[in-house]
């Protein structure tokens, strides 16, 4: 395809129902701070890695819960887990442990 | 025979409600901590929604109270606070034991003391100031920094002490959006060349003609709003302030230089409220602000008999409610005083 210089475009909303939201789910679970996020961005902020590539915990946060889980399987590993980003949360969510418990929860439907 | 009420707090809600009481015929002995009456309206310059002088609002309350032959008790805090039947017994430092057959509480409130977010470096880095600093500097009519020059871009930040976890505040304090509104206009008249910036998390603008002054700001003034929770601000070598921030609807980082931070800090539970809570038994809630009994139509009660709430010392609220809320509890005194024996 890329030979003709174009492609089909992907569509780009948010197909709700097809959307599968176990990883949430599992979140939800196991880390029920996941719930408190209002998207301030203070985690994202202060992230390093987000600094330096396209990385923000908020917007992983926000496609978790909404089922775009294929960003957030790219995405993970750039976490290096420093921790920073839950020394600035108000609302006390437990940041850095949403990032391993979506490892867990890939790991887990992989 | 006339009634006695004691009104703890010479701000906006005591001095109303202590108006109120006489105007209705109650003696009243006002007590206030400081030296004259007026508590957190003194610190304002201006206010919203209308911009109008705080000096105004405080004529108006002293002209019914202070002015008008009020019994009060200035430099005066409270040490014992009593209740024998239907009468109470409250003694200042200054040793005076007044009696009452009803009390108004109006305690008011503390701004968020700003040095506690000290990842914003207030009181660590020059330029850093409080939306109360900002006021300050209108009265004095000057816009300046440390080092005497004008400031040419200006950040807001929006939340400092509300609804953060960290500081062990969730609460809104409600205000601090259109304070931060109306000190962005302001700066705007003072300082035509000026950039304003407001980092919010959200806007709330549920207040009458909040939404038109926040338009107003945007279409008039040019305001900036970047909707984001600062993280830190820090210090470049060329001792100019650095802000870190997520532009969370470009979803991207964001740094910028500043000339000028303010902090638009919250509203808590007064040391003087507290002091009192802790010797009166009267119950506080979660936000450590006083806890009326029902949230709807007990809201000026308290869990002891002759006890009343005015004002911001049970929730943050305006001056338009704080007065209402006053006046409110003059009727809940008046109902006890007529209902009651005494």
């Amino acid at each position: 395809m890329s030979k003709f210089g174009f492609s089909i475009s992907q569509c780009r909303q948010i197909d709700y129902e097809s959307n599968s939201r176990r990883i949430a789910e599992y979140i939800f679970e196991n880390e029920p701070s996941f719930r408190l996020c209002i998207e301030c961005g203070g985690c994202s902020a202060t992230c390093t890695t987000g600094n330096l590539t396209d990385f923000s915990l908020r917007e992983l946060n926000i496609l978790i819960k909404r089922g775009e889980n294929d960003k957030v399987r790219r995405n993970l590993n750039k976490c290096m887990l420093c921790g920073k980003c839950s020394l600035v949360c108000p609302r006390g969510v437990n940041t850095r442990n949403i990032i391993v418990m979506a490892k867990k929860a890939f790991q887990i439907s992989d | 025979m006339r009634k006695h009420v004691v009104v703890i707090g010479g701000g906006v809600a005591g001095l109303e409600a202590a108006g109120q009481l006489t105007k209705v015929g109650v003696d009243v002995s006002l007590i206030e901590k400081e030296s004259k009456t007026g508590g957190n309206l003194n610190k304002w310059f201006k206010l919203f929604p209308d911009r109008r002088s705080s000096s105004e609002v405080k004529n108006y309350l002293d002209g019914m109270t202070v002015n008008n032959g009020i019994n009060l008790h200035t430099n005066a805090t409270i040490e014992k606070f009593s209740r024998s039947k239907s009468s109470f017994s409250i003694t200042t430092n200054a040793g005076k034991e007044l009696k009452a057959d009803a009390v108004i509480v109006a305690t008011g409130f503390d701004l968020f003391k700003s040095e506690r977010k000290e990842e914003y470096g207030y009181g660590i880095y020059d330029n850093v100031i409080s939306s109360a600093d900002l006021e300050e500097m209108f009265r004095k009519g000057i816009i300046a920094k440390t080092n005497g020059a004008e400031p040419e871009k200006i950040g807001i930040i929006h939340c400092v002490g509300s609804r953060d976890e960290k500081v062990g505040n969730f609460y809104c304090s409600k205000l601090c959006c259109v304070t931060a509104v109306k000190q962005a206009i302001e700066i705007r008249e003072m300082l035509p060349e000026s950039k304003v910036f407001c980092f919010y998390m959200d806007m709330r603008m549920g207040g009458a003609l909040y939404e038109e002054m926040y338009r107003e700001a945007q279409q008039k003034w040019g305001v900036n709003f970047i909707r984001g929770k600062v993280s830190e601000a820090s210090e470049t070598i060329e001792n100019q302030l650095m802000i870190k921030v997520e532009d969370t609807l470009a979803g991207r980082p964001l740094k910028m230089k500043l000339d000028m931070l303010v902090l638009m800090a919250g509203m808590e539970m007064s040391k003087g409220g507290k002091k009192i809570a802790s010797i009166s038994g009267l119950h506080t809630g979660e936000n450590r602000f006083f806890a009326a009994t029902d949230n709807h139509f007990g809201n000026n009660k308290s869990n002891v008999e002759g006890v009343f709430y005015a004002g911001t010392c049970t929730a943050p609220m305006n001056i338009t409610e704080t007065i209402s809320h006053a006046r409110a509890a003059v009727l809940e005194v008046m109902d006890y005083l007529t209902d009651s024996k005494i």
